[in-house]
């Protein structure tokens, strides 16, 4: 399994020299590492080409990385029903470098676009309706971002008095608790509260 | 007769709709009854779930698949505990792969009984739901003897299944197997030749396999376009090698195609029921549920009583949870409305870094506009039952 993964790595690497930057087997899947400027072109190739064949459309997202200057890889997964394998490919961009859209190559990648460029703000040029899609009318911000807090800024509730939703500034009785769990005992790269005490 | 200025009309279809199959709601453009163009509304239900799990222990992350496709929901569990099986690198015995197998496929029937009788309902027919709805309650019933829940289950655990079957329900899972049987040619009797449902369903949503590819389709959609494509069959996971069972596949690919194949896959689905059913009676079937390691899978509460040891265990992992090594996976598992998938990326730490959930309705529905062009507004409800859309899973 993993042999076969590695030669079809090989391949999409050998005729894609500029376009894809590497590639690499873990888990038993094959992820390639592509230039997001030449998206549309590896996924083209991977499309048409008869040794790849990957017709189908799986999903479309983003994994965001704050620390990184280029802080968000766009994960692609698409299917070939005829090698019966799959491949994940990766692209990495900012929050202002818009990655070219693949709705010319596949239908299908239409939402799964706008649904990227929504929760995470990655931009997508060439696409036909870049809206959001998930989240709410009029809604401001990219939920997915690690910058951007669980609870969020606004909640809605109806009035009474008004006849209408209203939407406030979230309040909450109390905050959301995220727990430390890294273990004292493992040693931790901070100082624990206490610590200072005992010098 | 002087010609007149015809102009299209836009009208709002749900989001308070019987036929929306929940919180839809579509913008159609309307040439007289013919309709020209579609903008699905979505996220009328959108909850944040895949936010919420990047803040909840791998354990804490199980419930929420229940709610995304409310209708099968440990299928949606499968698919998250494969993924953290993969990156945990374990393996489930057997007796807890056929567990699994058994109830996924319980979780078939829920979806496929919904999907059948409603649409039959959508089209005007009003039997199929009350007979329909009667089975659903009985396999509901197998969900919460086996979890305790009838819908939201919480039953699969990364590692293996909560708590083991009892005989009483594997015999009484055995019995409901044949009846039900009948129970399909019942409703073939109501709607297979039935002359009203034909019109409204041959050649309806009529979509071609090179453009279901193309446009993410999975399950149903591109079997009934002709693709013998499952993923049970294609990427086996648990032990659905070792069973037998057949992929129904459509010719026309239109809605009446969808149709038949659901029926065919129900009976499939009692295949693989009864030879789980059989495999857990035998002594290769016995044997532990989940993994045996304390570090993933918590002891059982009256060893918790009695040992330390267990104690510790936990309450760690009850606690803390257990930690996933770094990297990232994609687990898909054929759910009844198609490939639905996780796509997992561990940071090493007790939650997932990144959960993606890749809903087959949420592809499916994205191809709204490209099945009703040209159809009839009486179609788009039709289309809309074919394409077994859940709210749950595509707004997530």
């Amino acid at each position: 399994m993993d042999e076969a993964l590695d030669r079809l790595g090989t391949t999409i690497k050998t005729a894609l020299p500029a376009s894809v930057i590497g590639y690499e087997v873990a888990n038993g899947e094959l992820a390639v590492n592509a230039k997001a400027a030449d998206i549309v072109k590896v996924a083209t190739f991977l499309r048409d080409d008869p040794a790849c064949q990957f017709i189908c459309i799986i999903d479309i997202t983003a994994v965001d990385w704050p620390s990184r200057a280029q802080r968000f890889d766009v994960v692609y997964h698409l299917l070939s029903p005829r090698l019966n394998q799959r491949i994940r490919v990766k692209a990495v961009t900012d929050e202002v470098t818009p990655v070219p859209s693949l709705v010319e190559v596949f239908r299908g990648a239409d939402w799964y676009e706008r649904e990227t460029f929504d929760l995470y703000g990655v931009l997508f040029s060439g696409h036909p309706d870049l809206r959001r899609i998930l989240t709410d009318y009029g809604f401001e911000g990219h939920p997915l971002r690690k910058d951007f807090p669980l609870t969020g800024f606004v909640e809605v509730r109806y009035d009474d008095e008004l006849k209408r939703v209203v939407y406030e500034k979230v309040r909450l009785a109390q905050e959301f608790r995220n727990f430390d769990f890294l273990s004292p005992w493992e040693g931790t790269d901070y100082v624990l509260p206490g610590d200072e005490k005992a010098k | 007769m002087a010609e007149t200025a015809v102009r299209n009309f836009t009208i709002n279809f749900g989001p308070q709709h019987p036929a929306a199959h929940g919180v839809l709601r579509l913008v159609l453009e309307l040439d007289g009854e013919i309709v020209e163009r579609v903008d699905p509304h979505i996220g009328l239900l959108h909850r944040g779930t895949e936010k919420l799990i990047e803040y909840k222990t791998y354990m804490q992350a199980v419930p929420y698949f229940d709610r995304l496709d409310y209708v099968a929901p440990m299928n949606q569990e499968h698919a998250f505990c494969l993924a953290a099986e993969k990156l945990l690198g374990v393996q489930l015995p057997k007796r807890g792969q056929l567990i699994r197998v058994l109830y996924s496929e319980i979780g078939r029937l829920l979806s496929h009984i919904l999907n059948i009788t409603t649409q039959a309902l959508d089209v005007g027919a009003l039997t199929p739901p009350v007979w329909g709805f009667e089975e659903r309650e009985k396999l509901m019933g197998f969900y919460e003897r086996a979890s305790g829940a009838r819908m939201h289950a919480a039953y699969f655990r990364v590692g293996g299944v909560h708590q083991d079957l009892p005989n009483k329900l594997i015999d009484d899972i055995w019995d409901f197997c044949d009846p039900y049987l009948k129970f399909v040619d019942d409703l073939h009797g109501l709607l297979t030749e039935n002359r009203i449902f034909k019109q409204r369903m041959v050649d309806i949503g009529v979509v071609k396999l090179a453009d279901a590819w193309a446009r993410g389709f999975s399950g149903v959609m591109v079997r009934g376009s002709g693709a013998a494509w499952d993923l049970r069959k294609s990427q086996p996971y648990e032990c659905y090698s070792e069973l037998e069972f057949d992929i129904p596949v459509g010719k026309h690919g239109d809605s009446y195609d969808r149709y038949l194949i659901r029926m065919e896959e129900m009976c499939q689905s009692i295949r693989i029921m009864k030879q789980c059913v059989e495999k857990l009676r035998s002594p290769q079937g016995q044997g532990p549920i989940s993994v045996v390691d304390n570090k993933i899978v918590p002891p059982k509460r009256a060893e918790m009583k009695r040992s330390m040891e267990s104690l510790i265990h936990h309450f760690k992992l009850y606690t803390e949870g257990f930690h996933v090594p770094a990297g990232e996976t994609y687990a898909a598992v054929e759910a009844p409305k198609g490939e639905f998938g996780v796509y997992l990326v561990a940071d090493g730490s007790n939650k997932p870094y990144k959960c993606k959930i890749r809903a087959p309705g949420y592809a499916h529905l994205g191809a709204m506009d490209f099945m009703c062009r040209g159809h009839l507004l009486a179609d788009v409800s039709c289309i809309m039952g074919t394409l077994d859309i859940v709210f749950g899973e595509i707004d997530r």
